[in-house]
């Protein structure tokens, strides 16, 4: 056997942000010495990880539906294990995951100077968490590391962020939470019901309707506000804007996607009644955030909070594409939501570049940057035409794909949620005409430098996924196809079965009721 | 019965109990007769003391065993619980001894004081009857009355005294009225006897009545809503050593003592005891998270803190189950453990050689102390029940038994009370990591207070890695009381 296996793979990917963060802790020194040291160990840390991932794309099964990867090991006893495993829906989360990390580690490298080694800690500590909620395949696990995430992004937020920073990480603190706890008393019920909270086994589990409906709803409160949908989204921007800039790609990039994740891992899978009956109300809330976000990213003044907006309205496209349960709406769910974890996070770096020139995020602090700085206005571009949906670009597949599976399902939805792309092109190009294009006439830009060595390292990664994925997508499509055919087959199956008992029941009561006449 | 009362009770299963009263009174012999002060050899030998009646309990085994008529009984349920009471009790023994040093309360019979509390702990957790459990919880709330009292010169510490005094009597006074109630419309105190008239016959008014005076002294004693008026006030005022013990031991001896009633001697009227500790719950949980929001001093944010909590382990008694009960366990190790921790950081608040009490003080402590700063967020994000760390358990467990039970509600708003406390929590937090820093604290932890918070921090932390230990025994501790 040898050190690296199929059987401990997830946890070696999983853990080792940690053990790089008990290195850091060990650094003696002067405080530069010590920063420095940190930011190394990080960065190195972070890339390792990346590359250990990749081991499990590398020896992913695309041709089976069923969790691969397995670990288990007896952890609170009760049928609670330590589980883990990856599946088509989950594996790329993993790797976006540690494909973002490096990114945000480099993107900090030089805008944050206090505290340092805290940062980085946090940082990693904040990874092995989010790794884990992708590969948890028990309920409590998965659980214990979606609520621990809070921790260090309350830190991250309340120390390294901007002049609102207390204010905005109670907000994401508490809103979270009081989401998620409710999303712990299913958890309780449901291991009550089935006996033990292991994800496969659950996924097999027949919970009977009325049940599903309050289980549908308590996981909704926890995902819709992680997502997050209108009208739970207010933490978002007050978030995404106080955040220093890597925990801006965090929040965007990754967090984000666990409300998502956790719709396709749970809601859709164990409660398909209650998401079919459910699923005009997640219709509704989507459609309102694609327009709605829209048009107030359109009125933003401040760079940050219009790109938070914009991450609404296409957490909307999400959403929609999910629930309308067809095999293009929920690949293109997946898609988007890769897609759009590295074009907002590169979105974010990209305003974090200009943050850390001139300290604003003022909108109209800026103008004519193209001048003075011709990569960063290519960089930037790339990105907000990803962001807008053009064809070529990895943002266009997903919001294709998911408006194409709602068209199937309901029309209307699908026409109003597509008037959410013109409105996108019209905030994005509008944002990019003020901030790059004009003449350079304000004092404060006349010295501005161009992207650095490390900037550019730092967003070339994301310009190629942007547009590798974008002009050829099958190699996502790939890994989650027959996941998500087995997803909606049995979820088809199981709300049919559910109508033909529902309309048996109705026939029987007819029948009763004509004899006891 | 001749021949019971010609010959002695069995003594093995009260050997504990003797150990530590023969060994408190030799203690206090010692100090009378030593001239110099003696304190810190008397605290550390009450520690040894303890350690040693803690081995003694764990010696018993697995047995049931009654003695004393049937007054005193012993079983795996009274063994866990007196673990969990004496290592709170040695706990702040350890915490006290620079304290007492320092703020001029430097007398022997502080250490031997707490001895003598957790001696009527333990003979109260093990009582069987309500004359046994009268006696041991006089025995315990006289000795907290003198410590509460102990800093002679301060007023604030004479005030916390006294109003515990008066207010311990009065519930004293319930207990003793519903104990008669009880006694008059059971014919007995034992509660196997009070037990088995219940099952035979109509549960009457009276002793209802009885029971709700009974319960309304205990929930007293682990300061539940609507019997925590005087929490506030009192930990505030008494010296920090016996805020930190009033926070952990007793609370841990009268939430045993109440599911051993409730269990033990009125099982046979579950509904209605059920309605009165599920509005107890739902009370304390409540206003422990909405009345610490306006805190300014720690000490008095811990006792709302502690109201707060005590409703969340009485979630579990609520569920009356197996499951609940080991919940109980679980929720009561858990914190007790945090709690010790919390308060090691509170006795390290000093300023310019006074002690300091309030949160701001705490301002940029994770800059001129990190790693203090660093146990202290995680005890907070703990004692608010974010996971992974062990608080989160301790409330995963009770909440789990409280769906089992149906307990729809209770779980519902106990979850939602909990977001409500995580802001207080977090409050702190925000003192230690975000504000600018306030003159920094003077000089480190002294030794013994670093080790308990250390070793509080890290099981606070590490809690998750290996829970089988408290779960497994906690199982056991529930299972042994309710067959």
């Amino acid at each position: 056997m040898s050190m690296i296996n199929d059987g401990n793979i997830l946890s070696l990917v999983t853990f080792l942000p940690v053990v790089g963060a008990l290195l850091i802790l060990l650094f003696r020194g002067d405080e530069a010495t010590v920063a420095r040291n940190a930011r190394y160990a990080a960065l190195w840390t972070t890339l390792l990880t990346f590359a250990l991932s990749l081991y499990i794309w590398w020896h992913f099964d695309a041709s089976t539906a069923s969790f691969q990867f397995v670990q288990k090991v007896d952890w609170l006893g009760g049928a609670i294990s330590y589980h883990m495993g990856v599946d088509g829906i989950s594996m790329l989360f993993v790797i976006l995951t540690t494909f973002l990390m490096p990114a945000c580690i480099l993107a900090s490298w030089n805008s944050i100077n206090t505290r340092v080694r805290e940062y980085m800690i946090a940082f990693l500590i904040l990874e092995t968490l989010m790794i884990g909620v992708f590969c948890a395949l028990d309920l409590v696990l998965f659980y214990l590391f979606f609520e621990g995430g809070l921790i260090p992004m309350f830190l991250i937020i309340g120390v390294w962020g901007g002049k609102r920073r207390i204010y905005a990480s109670f907000k994401f603190f508490l809103y979270t939470l009081l989401g998620s706890v409710l999303m712990l008393l299913a958890i309780m019920a449901m291991y009550w019901d089935a006996g033990t909270t292991d994800i496969p086994t659950l996924l097999a589990h027949d919970f009977s309707s009325s049940m599903q409906t309050w289980l549908w709803l308590a996981f909704f409160a926890s995902f819709a506000v992680k997502m997050p949908m209108w009208p739970v989204h207010t933490w978002l921007p007050d978030a995404h804007v106080e955040a220093p800039t890597a925990g801006s790609v965090i929040l965007a990039g990754i967090m984000l996607k666990m409300g998502g994740y956790g719709f396709l891992r749970f809601s859709l899978p164990m409660f398909p009644v209650a998401s079919a009956d459910f699923a005009p109300l997640i219709f509704a809330l989507s459609v309102i955030a694609v327009v709605y976000t829209s048009l107030v990213a359109l009125v933003q003044e401040d760079i940050k909070k219009l790109i938070a907006y914009s991450s609404i309205a296409h957490m909307g496209f999400v959403t929609m594409g999910i629930f309308a349960a067809t095999q293009q709406g929920v690949q293109g769910g997946i898609f988007q939501m890769l897609s759009h974890g590295w074009v907002s996070g590169a979105l974010f770096l990209c305003v974090g570049v200009i943050y850390d020139r001139l300290h604003t995020r003022e909108i109209a602090a800026y103008g004519g940057l193209v001048n003075r700085m011709p990569l960063y206005a290519v960089a930037f571009l790339i990105f907000t035409m990803a962001n807008v949906g053009l064809p070529g670009t990895s943002g266009f597949v997903g919001e294709f794909l998911t408006l194409v599976g709602t068209f199937k399902v309901n029309t209307w939805v699908a026409f109003i949620a597509a008037t959410g792309v013109i409105l996108s092109a019209a905030y994005a190009l509008y944002l990019y005409r003020r901030v790059v294009f004009g003449a350079l006439e304000k004092d404060t830009l006349k010295n501005i430098l161009d992207l650095n060595m490390r900037e550019v390292v730092t967003l070339l990664p994301l310009i190629a996924a942007t547009i590798f994925f974008g002009v050829y997508p099958s190699p996502v499509f790939d890994v989650t196809a027959v996941s998500v055919e087995h997803l909606i087959a049995n979820y088809t199956a199981a709300v049919e079965a559910h109508r033909v008992a529902e309309a048996g029941r109705t026939a029987l009561d007819a029948l009763h009721l004509i004899a006891t006449r | 019965m001749e021949t019971a009362a010609s010959t002695l009770p069995a003594f093995g299963p009260a050997l504990p109990e003797i150990a530590l009263a023969v060994g408190a009174l030799l203690l206090l012999l010692v100090g009378a007769f030593r001239k110099v002060s003696p304190t810190r050899g008397i605290s550390w030998a009450v520690v040894a003391l303890f350690a040693l009646v803690a081995v003694l309990v764990a010696g018993q085994g697995d047995i049931h065993a009654a003695t004393f008529g049937g007054m005193f009984v012993i079983d795996p349920f009274t063994r866990f619980i007196k673990l969990l009471v004496l290592l709170a009790a040695a706990l702040s023994v350890i915490m006290s001894v620079t304290f007492i040093r320092r703020e001029n309360m430097d007398r022997f019979e502080f250490p031997i004081l707490i001895a003598l509390a957790a001696l009527g702990m333990i003979m109260m957790v093990s009582s069987n009857s309500l004359i046994a459990l009268y006696l041991g919880l006089e025995l315990q709330s006289l000795s907290i009355y003198v410590i509460a009292a102990f800093n002679r010169d301060s007023a604030r510490s004479s005030e916390a005294g006294l109003k515990y005094f008066v207010l311990g009597a009065l519930s004293s006074g319930l207990l003793l009225y519903g104990s008669s109630l009880v006694y008059g419309f059971t014919g007995s105190v034992d509660y196997q006897t009070i037990a088995a008239a219940i099952s035979t016959s109509h549960p009457s008014v009276g002793l209802i009545f009885g029971l709700v005076f009974i319960l309304a002294a205990l929930a007293f004693k682990i300061s539940a809503v609507p019997f925590h008026m005087w929490t506030p006030d009192v930990y505030e005022g008494a010296p920090t050593p016996v805020t930190a013990l009033m926070a952990s031991a007793p609370k841990v001896a009268a939430m045993a003592l109440i599911i051993r009633v409730l269990f033990t001697a009125f099982p046979g009227i579950t509904p209605e005891w059920k309605q009165i500790i599920v509005f107890v719950s739902i009370a304390s949980m409540v206003l422990g998270a909405f009345a610490a929001i306006g805190q300014s001093n720690i000490k008095r944010l811990m006792a709302y803190s502690s109201i707060g909590h005590m409703g969340y382990v009485l979630v579990g008694v609520a569920a009356g189950t197996v499951e609940g009960l080991r919940g109980v366990l679980i929720y009561l190790a858990i914190y007790v453990v945090m709690n010790a921790g919390v308060f090691c950081v509170i006795l390290g608040m000093r300023r310019a050689g006074e002690q300091v009490e309030n949160i701001a003080d705490l301002a940029g402590l994770s800059r001129s102390r990190p790693m203090v700063a660093f146990l202290l967020a995680m005890l907070m994000f703990s004692l608010a029940g974010i996971p992974p760390l062990a608080g989160f358990f301790a409330k995963f467990y009770v909440f789990m038994a409280a769906i089992k039970a149906n307990l729809y509600l209770l779980s519902v708003i106990g979850v939602l009370s909990s977001v409500v406390g995580a802001y207080y929590y977090l409050r702190i937090v925000k003192v230690m990591y975000f504000d600018e820093p306030a003159s920094a604290l003077e000089a480190p932890l002294s030794r013994e207070l670093s080790v308990v918070l250390g070793l509080s921090g890290l099981f606070t932390l590490l809690f998750f890695v290996y829970p089988a230990p408290l779960v497994e025994g906690a199982q056991a501790a529930a299972a042994a009381l309710l067959p």
